[in-house]
């Protein structure tokens, strides 16, 4: 399976609170950030946590995302970064 | 909506208890038996750990320790699968408390 997005696109995370288990927090779902770089594909958890076989596989990405945009209030240096590891079906092109 | 495990962002959160603490005997053998069902025994799924845990009533997860966590999932898997059942572990439960 190719993966949809490179190092340097900008992406919008997915906003959903499906049933049963998921690796997409709250907090993140609906912000902008720039895909870091690709992983590689994993099984996907959210079938692996309901005993299923976690195929197809998806691609995972290291996500950055600027603080000040994820936390509106945020007391921190504006530079500050966040990164976090997102699959690519909680992902769109931003 | 907001899960119960979500918790990044909750207002009124409060701080982040980040003391240390000695681990009991049962935290330490909690870890030892999740660790081997995971990797040794192969019966169940790290991530299926996460959403025993996750599925718990919001209250019970509140009360519980982060282990007493491990243990309820533990419990949970074992008896979804059929490894273990709660009859069985309930009557060592009660032997246990009756000194057995």
């Amino acid at each position: 399976m190719s993966a949809r997005f490179k190092a340097g696109d900008r992406v919008r995370v997915r906003v959903g609170s499906p049933p049963g288990h998921l690796r997409t927090p709250l907090y993140i779902q609906g912000k902008i950030g720039s895909v870091e770089r690709l992983h590689g594909d994993y099984r996907n958890p959210e079938s692996l946590a309901h005993g299923g076989d976690g195929l197809p596989k998806q691609q995972l990405y290291l996500v950055r995302f600027a603080q000040p945009h994820v936390w509106p209030k945020y007391p921190g240096p504006p530079r500050d970064q966040l990164l976090i590891d997102i699959y690519e079906h909680w992902l769109e092109p931003a | 909506m907001a899960r119960v495990h979500d918790r990044g962002g909750w207002q009124g959160a409060g701080p982040v208890d980040k003391s240390e603490h000695q681990l009991s005997w049962w935290e330490k053998r909690t870890d030892a038996i999740a660790t081997l069902l995971m990797t040794q025994k192969r019966v169940m799924r790290v991530d299926e750990l996460r959403r025993a845990i996750e599925s718990m009533e919001p209250a019970a997860y509140e009360g519980c320790k982060y282990y007493e966590k491990w243990l309820h999932a533990v419990e949970t898997v074992m008896a979804e699968k059929g490894i273990l059942k709660r009859e069985e572990t309930d009557r060592k439960v009660k032997e246990l408390e009756a000194g057995g």
